[in-house]
């Protein structure tokens, strides 16, 4: 006897959720309310990430094409998984006849890279900076090493506007 | 007939490989089954699939840089495991912090908890063979996860706690976010019900599967949702209060039936417990400083420390020996997945494959936490 009383239980359990999977398939789907499907490659124009969003580390350049990194090399000390390497030098600074360090290179492997964020909570100059790209997706893996200074860049001098 | 067919018939045991590529086994677990029929008689498993040696690796990284390789360990509730390191380091040094820092951490934990239990409840559904759950709990889970990704910057691997406070401030959007999302989900947990836990089918393929006693459950070291379904009280956050656990009111759940339906039932009133937590705090977040200024270098004391939290599956331990330098001499997680798996034998012993499935579902494994 509970054979038959378990599959109408059964059914009338399976009618209750039904009707909400139908509530939805149906009411959501004529009135487009509560649909909060995101239609990805094709939104990329209007889709915008968190201003916190951690997609890659980038270097702040004005519109001189000027940096504020000048190579203390705490950022590459404060990355646990070694994401970061610069390659430095030093040159005579003629005004004050100093050699004074700066960068050559600014590598950074994004490759290895966990976004934990102690480079950038480490920089004193507030050199570097998250950037919300996220399309990161190479057929090689070298060319996610990436030099962060532009070509041609040079240190902005320290009395410059700051951020 | 049946007579005929135990007597006449012999079934051969056998060996069967579950895993690691399977989807119920939630990750890389592999399960060496050993069957008669489609009876389970003994499963073996076998660990070591996503090993990154996380443990060694916090040997050789300074305190701050261990926050970020927890994430990484049970990836749904990371806000609880950078929360263990960040109070084992401020309680070895003494650190203050504010009550706001406070208040934020404890949200934030029982977001993630609110979090990791949706996608297990989706998950449970779709072990069990229902697929809609799956979608209908992952829609919950994105509001969580907005919220998180405008105030911490990411999605699952957070990293938003720092020694002596919180990484940024929160952003002006999160209480009403929070608010919302409260009113939301206070609508769709009875529809969770209606739709699964009210189920007859459903309820019929967990009561009474993967039974573990009380007694069984404490000599196993089961903890989180996994015991407290067996009846163990084992609730870090009542036993040893931390952070602002001591100032809210909630209750340990418990259930005493030990089976699977029990453990269902202890995530589905804790989700609703984490969502009286949030209320009783989003109206009063404190004031003050969201971080408390630190020394830059920093180095334990000679000597050994534990910390435990609660996390989404259990008793969450980091333990560490210092030898007073920058980095730990020894470090060793404790985590509750681990544990919580050793008992699959004695529950799964004599039932179908489609019951350990279930059951495994019920455990609620993240295998990156078993298997550091």
């Amino acid at each position: 006897m509970s054979y038959f009383s378990d599959i109408i239980n059964g059914t009338k359990s399976l009618l209750t959720g039904m009707r909400i999977t139908g509530k939805y398939f149906f009411v959501n789907f004529l009135t487009r309310r509560d649909v909060i499907t995101e239609q990805y490659p094709d939104n990329l124009e209007t889709l915008k990430m968190f201003d916190r969003y951690r997609g890659e580390v980038t270097m702040y350049h004005n519109e001189n094409n000027e940096h504020r990194c000048d190579a203390c090399t705490l950022c590459e000390k404060a990355c646990p998984n070694g994401s970061i390497e610069i390659v430095s030098d030093k040159k005579l600074n003629p005004e004050t006849q100093r050699n004074v360090r700066y960068i050559v290179k600014h590598i950074y492997h994004l490759e290895m890279c966990t976004m934990c964020g102690l480079c950038i909570e480490a920089c004193p100059q507030d050199a570097i900076q998250w950037g919300q790209n996220f399309h990161h997706v190479q057929y090689d893996r070298g060319k996610l090493t990436k030099v962060l200074n532009k070509p041609g860049s040079t240190i902005m001098s320290k009395t410059k506007e700051k951020k | 007939m049946e007579e005929y067919l135990t007597s006449k018939l012999k079934t051969q045991e056998y060996f069967l490989n579950m895993g690691p590529q399977h989807p119920a086994t939630h990750g890389v677990l592999r399960l060496l089954l050993k069957l008669d029929g489609e009876i389970v008689q003994n499963i073996e498993m076998d660990l070591g699939y996503i090993h990154r040696s996380i443990e060694k690796m916090c040997e050789r990284d300074t305190y701050k840089q261990i926050i970020h390789l927890t994430d990484r360990l049970d990836y749904l509730s990371s806000h609880m495991n950078n929360e263990a390191v960040c109070l084992l380091v401020e309680n070895a040094l003494n650190i203050e912090i504010t009550d706001r820092i406070k208040v934020i951490r404890t949200m934030m934990s029982e977001l993630s908890r609110i979090a990791s239990h949706v996608l297990w409840w989706g998950v449970m559904g779709m072990d069990t063979g229902a697929l809609t759950s799956f979608m209908y709990g992952f829609r919950e889970r994105e509001m969580i996860n907005d919220i998180f990704e405008e105030t911490c910057g990411a999605r699952l691997t957070m990293n938003y706690n720092v020694i002596g406070g919180v990484r940024y401030d929160l952003q002006e959007n999160f209480v009403k976010r929070v608010k919302d999302f409260i009113v939301h989900f206070k609508k769709k947990l009875p529809e969770y019900d209606k739709l699964l836990s009210n189920n007859i089918i459903f309820q019929k393929r967990l009561e009474g599967i993967g039974y573990i006693s009380k007694e069984d459950a404490i000599a196993y070291g089961l903890n989180g949702p996994t015991a407290r379904g067996s009846g163990v009280s084992c609730d870090v956050r009542k036993i040893h209060p931390y952070s602002a656990y001591d100032r809210v009111d909630f209750e340990e759940i418990l259930f005493t039936e030990g089976d699977s339906y029990a453990r269902y039932r202890v995530r589905i009133r804790e989700m609703w417990e984490s969502l009286s937590i949030l209320e009783q705090l989003v109206d009063k977040i404190p004031d003050g400083e969201h971080r408390v200024k630190t020394k830059a270098v920093i180095k334990l004391p000679v000597g050994d420390y534990l910390q435990r939290v609660e996390s989404a599956r259990g008793d969450f331990g980091v333990y560490v020996k210092s030898d007073g330098q920058k980095f730990p001499y020894r470090l060793k997680f404790r985590s509750p997945g681990f544990a919580n798996l050793t008992a699959l034998n004695k529950m799964t012993k004599g039932l179908k494959i489609a019951d350990l499935v279930a059951i495994l579902s019920t455990i609620d494994v993240v295998v990156p936490d078993i298997d550091r």
